[in-house]
């Protein structure tokens, strides 16, 4: 008998086996479920082909690219500033923070530096957008289990969030704004305060949810050690950002990576949870939405004054070489890897995105759950389409 | 006892349009009342929107547009469907719903059929519409509607039992199965000496109020009990396939369901349509009788929707475990309570 080995051959393999499988005692078959690519609970097109026994899943597959938009490829033939119009929409519910490590990459390979006044207010738009995302996540992981409430309460509050973004970049979802040694514009007459108004928002509305979400009851018992990732099964298989930090293990790469942000300069703690079960990464992303609040408002009030953009050439060509930088994104680690061939526009531009890693882990975690869990557990997972497929 | 009956004698069939026709508003406009106050109006204000505005004042006419929006859909039917179940299940879960309102009085003489043993009849054919459930989700040939259909079958029979046992104590304390009688024993009855307001039955049977109202969520299903149209995990479950008409008639059901259910909670707990201070008996019941069960029902519905709107739903097993574990014995506790006080006092 051969050895089976090819990844794809085996799940096939154990997709027959469910399939055929018989219940001695009860005489029954399983199942194959296609949840997705159009389905109510996967936001985007993800589908995951569950084998079912019963409402019990025997195997679990998430199939990708439903989305693909080929943005490593489409940034070959884009000049430097223009690629940050692609990478805008790989996460798109916290835009600005997908071009800072793109727009970090280059300029390590230009070798400027933006101006302090330039990184502290990138500091601030980049948390700005983690809490545009992880509100979202906030009331939405209700709506996965059920309560419909929560997610309108988060839609109202993530719209100041939104306006502000706005009110500087000119754009809600899409701002466009990080440029290769400095940022587009100064911030306009009057944000600051507007912006304290908003965290004060933030604020009551994360408390609302850690009442209405995480202290229901009905909560806690859907995710309360359900899909429990532990530590070391969730960094082989590449976990990050509050995935990863919920499973017990403290790496947050804006404390453990200096990478030209002004995250070093504030007060601020990285939160972590033991349990690592849907529960907990909940409760983690809670935290860090009052952590990144936090953040923004030293941010505001420690902006220093100077130019915002360093001198750089009008058309910018980026010397020969290669450079790698993540930063610790809305949803987890993002990385590109720039190489440059000394042209106006990058020879190849790869993109580490956290949702693809993240959900890799869905045929090992969703072994042995109900069909309601498959999704409170995806939703905790927290992914975005365009994030996995790019 | 068939006591609708008029200053002028009527003919069999004149009677039977108006009561047809009654029967018709009886259902419909609680409905409508609940989809437009809760479904519309309250829920949008508890997620801070205003909800319809455009349609009539405040939205009011918002209701006919839906109606009408549903009655020019096609009505599509999956090729693989068993057509003739298919079409059926909507009709026979609607006729659960028209029957649960046949015994549920609305003053001393407005009621469909007065019998003895009304209760019983109204806990039966709420089963029904476990059937018309079933067959939805089986005759849709779709595996979400057939994991809903399995899953709704599974829940309403668990809570079958807590409801049937909750209305219990209620029996036991009225000394009838006739609800008619369960309303006059609420209204003559005293709390202690004291027969100003009767003795609604919420006071004494108060657990059996909780319980029957856990039960009657589960019944229609809605959250936190609402796994069988779970619409993140399994789409809408068996209302999957239907559109148009079709899922109109679901619609209608569900929320006729829900009025009557309420109305059923405010006539064996809050006193039905007897409103204290007068005499129950007084003819005057026969024309405010249905203003104050419709009162008691948006009373009691408001409960059922403030569940609804706030509340994330449970697992499947762990609906089971509640239903078995905690609401059975603790509704036995309270028929062994009822029966044993009503012996001795």
């Amino acid at each position: 008998m051969s050895q089976v080995t090819s990844p794809q051959q085996l799940a096939y393999i154990a997709g027959q086996a469910a399939d055929a499988r018989v219940n001695i005692e009860l005489e029954t078959e399983g199942m194959t479920l296609n949840i997705g690519p159009q389905h109510p609970a996967t936001h985007g097109t993800l589908r995951v082909i569950v084998r079912l026994d019963g409402e019990r899943v025997v195997a679990a597959e998430p199939v990708m690219g439903y989305m693909h938009r080929g943005y490593e490829k489409l940034a070959e033939v884009r000049t430097y500033p223009q690629v940050t119009t692609l990478v805008n929409r790989i996460d798109w519910l916290g835009s600005f923070a997908n071009e800072v490590p793109f727009i970090l990459a280059a300029e390590r390979l230009m070798e400027v530096e933006a101006p302090p006044r330039a990184k502290w207010i990138r500091t601030a738009l980049f948390e700005l957008s983690r809490i545009a995302n992880v509100v979202l996540f906030l009331g939405d992981m209700g709506v996965q289990l059920g309560a419909i409430t929560p997610v309108f309460l988060a839609f109202r509050d993530r719209e100041f969030v939104l306006n502000q973004i706005e009110s500087v970049t000119g754009g809600r979802f899409h701002p466009n704004f990080d440029r290769i040694g400095g940022l587009k514009d100064d911030l306009p007459k009057g944000w600051i305060e507007e912006t304290k108004g908003v965290l004060d928002r933030i604020r009551s509305f994360c408390d609302e949810m850690e009442t209405l979400v995480a202290g229901n009851e009905i909560f806690q018992s859907r995710t309360r050690g359900i899909g429990v990732i532990p530590a070391d099964i969730g960094l082989s298989y590449g976990l990050s950002g509050a995935n990863i930090r919920a499973s017990g293990v403290d790496w947050d790469l804006r404390r453990d990576s200096d990478v030209g942000l002004a995250h070093g300069e504030l007060d601020w703690k990285v939160w972590t949870h033991p349990d690592g079960d849907s529960f907990s990464r909940y409760w983690v992303r809670l935290q860090e939405v009052r952590e990144a609040c936090r953040m923004v408002e030293q941010c505001l009030d420690g902006i220093p004054a100077g130019p915002i953009m360093a001198k750089v050439p009008r058309i910018i060509k980026v010397p020969a070489g290669e450079a790698y930088v993540e930063t610790e994104n809305p949803l987890g680690v993002m990385g590109y890897y720039v190489v440059s061939k000394g042209d106006l526009v990058p020879y190849r531009v790869k993109i580490r995105s956290a949702s693809f890693n993240n959900v890799s882990i869905t045929p090992w975690l969703l072994k042995g759950v109900y069909v309601p869990d498959v999704i409170s557990i995806l939703a905790s997972l927290y992914f975005i389409l365009g994030d996995i497929d790019r | 006892m068939n006591t609708l009956t008029f200053a002028i004698e009527l003919a069999y069939w004149q009677q039977t349009t108006i009561r047809a026709i009654v029967g018709l508003v009886a259902v419909l406009i609680p409905a409508g009342t609940l989809v437009y106050l809760f479904l519309f109006k309250m829920m949008s204000f508890m997620q801070s929107r205003l909800g319809p505005m455009e349609a009539g004042p405040y939205g009011s006419l918002q209701l006919l547009a839906e109606v009408g929006k549903f009655l020019q859909k096609e009505d599509v039917i999956p090729r693989q469907a068993d057509r003739v179940v298919f079409k059926a299940a909507p009709f026979v879960v609607l006729i659960s719903t028209f029957l649960l309102v046949l015994v549920i009085p609305a003053g001393p003489d407005a009621i469909f059929i007065d019998i003895d043993t009304g209760i019983f009849l109204a806990l039966a054919v709420s089963s029904i519409s476990v059937i018309g459930i079933l067959m939805a989700g089986w005759a849709s040939s779709s595996k979400y509607s057939l994991l809903g259909g399995l899953r709704a079958a599974g829940q309403l029979i668990a809570y079958e039992l807590p409801l049937v046992l909750a209305v219990m104590g209620v029996v036991i304390q009225a000394g009838t199965l006739n609800v008619q009688g369960i309303v006059m024993a609420q209204a003559e009855g005293e709390i202690f000496g004291y027969g100003g307001i009767g003795n609604p039955f919420i006071f004494t049977q108060f657990l059996g109020f909780l319980i029957f109202l856990v039960a009657v969520q589960a019944e229609l299903t809605q959250p936190p009990f609402d796994m069988p149209v779970a619409e993140s995990e399994i789409v809408t479950g068996y209302l999957t396939e239907y559109t148009g008409m079709r899922f109109l008639l679901f619609f209608i059901g569900e929320f006729a369901t829900a009025g009557i259910f309420s109305a059923l909670a405010a006539t064996l707990f809050l006193g039905g349509w007897y409103l204290p201070g007068f005499d129950p008996s007084d003819n005057l019941f026969n024309v405010i009788g249905p203003l104050v069960l419709m009162g008691k029902v948006i009373l009691v519905a408001f409960l059922i929707f403030w569940f609804r709107f706030t509340y994330p739903r449970f697992r499947e097993d762990q609906l089971q475990t509640l239903a078995w574990k905690v609401l059975i014995p603790l509704s036995l506790i309270n028929i062994v309570i009822t029966g044993v006080l009503k012996v001795l006092v």
